[in-house]
């Protein structure tokens, strides 16, 4: 599995409530909460992301809200990976489980420049920066995470 | 090798003599919780994994919180999943309009979580209940809707930091005061996927309210999970409350903490969170020329009784300043029916503030005090993200019901007086 695509930036702390406002939370339809992703942070995202395009974050991305929305907007509206710093931990879970890539890599995060070309390889865990030519090696899951993701999400994972 | 007060209430829900920090478990769950928000993520991949039933009716917490008495179509359309849910699976912790609170303000009033529990909730906040002694952490609806079918969640076992406290806090401040501060000190990722263990002789003069709070906010600094000893006070709030027999757990003399930290409580002043992360700190003192819009006494973080009475300690026989809203919502139905008994609720609305049944409501910008933009807030809520209580240039500063309510009255930031209080 792998994907490549244009590299969208955001800064340290990026928090659950920006990438999904609470306002709009009166509704679980995923394609209606994804025309909001990223609202509070850059209004533009939604118009501009492509299937497949990365996400490239600091430090602590998606903090505060335990809402598994956030997730499942980043990836509804074509989201290929976000790699950050590092991720707030029910953030990281929520990912996981419904099957969002997401790649801890401090590296990546501090070289790739916005509107780079990124190409991400989830099985090896290497991220090529096609417009520099610079390739960088994120932390790869534990086996028992990869095993829930093949399984594709959590609770597939449970059922076999 | 020692265990933290974590890693042994983890190590006897996974059946296992000991674990260490990184290892990965499957542990069984006492509680797990949703609400409003979440639970309707829960159900419909709980029916689209094809499960027929619960694990045990009696283990499932379904509180509507946020949205209630709900603000519009879509809210009760997602309240009515919930209701229908639980009534389907005969959910016996069902929490309607009537009966409801904020969830974390709720499940330790009504004794559904006690001490050495392992809980897991579909809301960040569900870090609260380690003020009980129980493991108690934040999921998303997919971790929930797998507790509910199968009673089990997996876990990595956390590293821990230890809090040491001492000394005891001055009468103008208060467990928020704690945890900001704390927050202040290590940062909003200062504790990330790591438990926060209070210990320390410090803790013996800290109310049930003030732990509750403190480990509320655990998840503020990235934490799994917050926790404190069982103690006299803890035994002495779960006596002839909790439903289930507490298990009292406590860390070896010999437990590996990654740090130690100490914090003297007589050295903590009323602290306010400062736009737009909760660490960003100051003493309430050094903002007194932030004029204020609106004030919120509530949440999960500060809507329980000795909150409520801070509030009316400062209130009572005083006037909400000319230009400021002043919103006050006691955070269970139990709560809110002693505020009248006791008179607060008249006094706050003598005082020119308004009172609302329990709610989530303005804490995540949802509804019941919404901000225009370039206004200004003091709550005792946990979040001050961009956005958070309504416009994206609207502003959350974030402090203890005894500042929140000395800014009501003076339209700017104040620290409460030692007297006042």
């Amino acid at each position: 599995m792998n994907t490549k695509g244009k590299a969208f930036k955001y800064p340290d702390n990026v928090d659950t409530d920006v990438i999904i406002p609470a306002r709009y939370l009166n509704t679980s339809d995923a394609k209606e909460l994804s025309k909001h992703c990223m609202e509070d942070i850059d209004r533009e995202y939604v118009e501009k992301v492509r299937p497949g395009d990365v996400m490239v974050a600091g430090w602590n991305f998606g903090c505060g809200s335990s809402r598994e929305h956030a997730p499942l907007v980043i990836k509804t509206c074509g989201t290929g990976c976000v790699i950050a710093k590092s991720f707030a931990r029910i953030f990281y879970r929520n990912a996981i489980n419904i099957g969002l890539p997401i790649l801890e890599c401090p590296e990546a995060a501090d070289a790739i420049s916005a509107g780079d070309e990124v190409s991400v390889d989830f099985g090896t865990g290497v991220i090529t920066d096609i417009t520099t030519g610079r390739t960088f090696k994120a932390q790869p899951f534990p086996e028992f995470i990869q095993n829930i993701i093949s399984a594709g999400g959590l609770l597939k994972s449970l059922k076999k | 090798m020692g265990m933290t007060m974590t890693q042994k209430i983890l190590a006897a829900h996974a059946g296992l003599e000991s674990v260490e920090a990184g290892q990965l478990i499957s542990a069984s769950l006492d509680i797990v919780l949703g609400n409003d928000i979440t639970t309707p993520v829960a159900v419909n991949e709980f029916k689209k994994a094809g499960f027929d039933g619960v694990f045990d009716k009696d283990r499932i917490a379904i509180v509507l919180d946020h949205f209630v008495p709900n603000k519009d179509i879509k809210a009760a359309e997602q309240s009515k999943q919930c209701r229908e849910f639980a009534c389907e699976h005969c959910v016996s912790h069902f929490y309607d309009v009537g009966k409801m609170g904020i969830e974390h303000a709720l499940l330790p009033e009504q004794g559904v979580v006690t001490a050495g529990d392992c809980i897991i909730g579909a809301d960040s906040h569900t870090c609260t209940y380690g003020a009980l002694g129980a493991f108690s952490t934040g999921v998303g609806s997919t971790d929930m809707a797998a507790g509910m079918a199968t009673g089990m969640a997996w876990f990595k076992v956390p590293a821990a930091i230890k809090f040491e406290l001492r000394g005891k806090l001055n009468k103008n401040c208060s467990g928020k005061d704690v945890i900001l501060t704390i927050i202040g000190k290590i940062g909003v990722d200062g504790a990330l996927y790591k438990s926060m263990e209070f210990t320390g002789e410090g803790v013996a003069s800290l109310s049930m309210d003030d732990r509750l709070c403190i480990c509320n906010m655990a998840i503020e600094a990235g934490a799994k999970n917050g926790i404190f000893p069982v103690d006299g006070v803890t035994r002495a709030y779960l006596k002839g409350r909790t439903e289930r027999e507490p298990r009292e757990f406590s860390a070896d003399p010999d437990a590996v903490y990654e740090q130690v930290i100490e914090i003297d409580l007589s050295e903590i002043v009323p602290t306010v969170s400062c736009p737009h992360l909760p660490e960003n700190t100051k003493p309430a003192s050094e903002l007194s020329d932030i004029k204020i819009d609106q004030v919120v006494i509530g949440s999960c973080t500060n809507g329980r009784m000795e909150d409520m009475e801070a509030a009316y300690n400062i209130l009572n026989g005083r006037k909400v300043a000319d230009g400021v809203r002043c919103i006050i919502i006691p955070a269970t139905m139990k709560i809110y029916r002693e505020c009248i008994e006791r008179g607060y609720i008249t006094a706050f609305i003598d005082a020119g503030a308004v009172v609302s049944t329990p709610t989530c409501g303005p804490c995540l910008g949802g509804y019941m005090g919404i901000l225009a933009e370039g206004e200004r807030c003091i709550a005792t809520t946990n979040r001050n993200f961009v956005g958070r209580m309504g416009h994206v240039k609207s502003e959350v500063y974030l402090a203890s019901p005894a500042t929140a309510a000395s800014s009501a009255l003076t339209g700017y930031i104040t620290a409460p007086k030692e007297e006042t209080v």
